[in-house]
């Protein structure tokens, strides 16, 4: 056991380029996931019966099998129908389609709790659909989603380890890489825990603060989320799965 | 084309002018063939049952509901098919909604500002005086600060009032104003709606409330199953010289 080694380990390249590209995969994969989840979401509350069903076969598809097997489906399956993409384009692909049903429930769910009167009465003080949509609804429906899709933040960065099976060189596989050259697992591996840690303490700080600027009044009155409950995101929807 | 010019060119003096409006959901006929007129300054009154029809006239006048057939004329102008610009439209009709509608993120003083700022575009500075302004006149000046829910109804309702009066409108709708108050705060808002009304705000309100009709009104328009039945001054409406219908409602409603 070399605490030395660990430390060495944990600001070698190596490491450091595995945890940007654990970040920039998390970051991907989150922004495509939001931007499916948002089209998901608002083709179920006000489209067309077709596009209701064509969701509703996309969650059940999403949601019903496991992310590894989509992310190994994705890398494996798709060049045999020529479609040849990198391993990290698949899986950002895999993990944004995944996410994406994931996030289409919890903005279903902010949208849905903004009440309807509250749409009218901004109609009623002379705004157009936008303004609404802008100074009234997002303002309430961003409060009500904020800590589930915080859940989601820490939950995608942790998930992002999985992609490790295609060969993306991330935090876990170059650590794996490293131990299982001189089987120094140990201070290979405590490196990256301690990588992962610092990136979900910082994606915990970014969202107290988006919390906090979203209501400065009201940080007190909701329930603080306890430290334990953000790291293992068990508060509200399931992150790990 | 020629009915709207001609019904702008009829009535040149009043601010409202509902000609024949219907409408329905799906195979529901709510409104049918109403007409009312309202002139500047008058508080009009609509009563009648419930499922008469009353909200839903209310919410045509400033087009949160297409009709299917009819013109509603404002300032002289036909605005029946004016769907690209109702949001223009609006700004010009204050209205107060049975549940208060606050907006629950905003504190009280910045409710009344958002539409000033974000509609009218105006400075911070001018639409807090505004709003500083209106709270005095609804009588809580000190919930300048506080949020929708640490406010009684009948505050809610008051700062609700003075929202609607930050665009400066034209006319003011209230839709059943003081039903979700409890009792002993319905009076305070009552007050505030009678005390503009004195002042010349023109209205259209739709309520229960009997004795703000006698206190408030100018006209009482009685609906019944989507129709117009009776439209009467206050003094001949309470004075008994209505029709059977209107009478028996208000037998109904008075014991």
């Amino acid at each position: 056991m070399s605490l030395a080694l660990m430390f060495q380990y944990l600001v070698s390249p190596e490491y450091v380029r595995g945890a940007m590209m654990t970040l920039l995969l998390t970051i991907c994969s989150l922004f495509f996931g939001i931007l499916v989840g948002l089209v998901i979401a608002l083709v179920q509350e006000g489209g067309t019966r077709i596009g209701r069903i064509a969701t509703l076969a996309y969650l059940w598809l999403f949601r019903g099998t496991p992310v590894l097997f989509q992310i190994i489906f994705v890398y494996n399956v798709l060049p045999s129908f020529g479609i040849r993409l990198s391993a990290f384009v698949s899986a950002v692909l895999a993990l944004s389609l995944n996410e994406g049903a994931y996030m289409a429930e919890i903005l279903r769910s902010g949208l849905q709790a903004v009440r309807k009167g509250q749409r009218v009465a901004g109609l009623a003080l002379g705004m157009t659909g936008a303004q609404v949509m802008r100074h009234v609804v997002i303002p309430q429906a961003a409060r009500i989603v904020l800590p589930p899709i915080g859940n989601q933040m820490i939950g995608m960065l942790k998930l992002s380890a999985l992609v490790s099976v295609v060969a993306v060189e991330e935090l876990l596989l170059v650590s794996n890489q490293i131990a299982s050259a001189n089987f120094r697992y140990f201070e290979a591996l405590t490196a990256a825990g301690i990588w992962y840690l610092a990136l979900t303490t910082a994606f915990m700080a970014l969202q107290m603060l988006l919390e906090r600027s979203l209501d400065p009044r009201r940080r007190q009155k909701t329930r603080p989320m306890s430290l334990t409950e953000r790291l293992l995101g068990i508060s509200g929807e399931p992150a790990v799965r | 084309m020629d009915a709207r010019t001609d019904a702008a060119r009829r009535t040149p003096d009043l601010l409202l002018e509902v000609i024949g409006i219907n409408k329905s959901f799906g195979t529901v006929k709510v409104l049918k063939g109403c007409s009312m007129s309202v002139a500047p300054k008058e508080t009009v009154v609509v009563i009648g049952p419930s499922g008469s029809g009353k909200s839903t006239l209310l919410r045509c006048l400033n087009l949160l509901e297409p009709v299917d057939s009819g013109d509603i004329v404002f300032q002289g102008q036909p605005i029946t098919g004016e769907w690209k610009n109702a949001h223009r439209i609006r700004q010009a009709i204050g209205m107060v909604f049975q549940n208060f509608e606050l907006f629950p993120h905003l504190s009280a003083v910045e409710n009344i500002m958002l539409a000033p700022l974000k509609v009218l575009g105006m400075s911070r500075a001018d639409a807090h005086d505004i709003a500083v302004g209106l709270l005095r006149k609804v009588h809580i000046p000190e919930k300048i600060d506080a949020f929708p829910d640490e406010l009684s109804g009948g505050q809610q309702q008051r700062v609700a009032i003075a929202r609607a009066l930050a665009m400066k409108p034209k006319l003011m709708l209230y839709d059943e104003p003081t039903s979700a108050l409890d009792p002993e705060m319905i009076r305070e808002v009552l007050d505030v709606m009678a005390e503009l009304s004195a002042e010349g705000m023109t209205s259209v309100v739709v309520t229960h409330e009997m004795g703000f009709a006698r206190r408030a009104a100018d006209q009482i328009v009685f609906m019944e199953r989507g129709e117009v039945i009776e439209t009467a001054s206050s003094e001949q409406f309470f004075g008994g010289s209505v029709n059977e219908r209107a009478r028996r409602f208000l037998d109904q409603i008075l014991h």
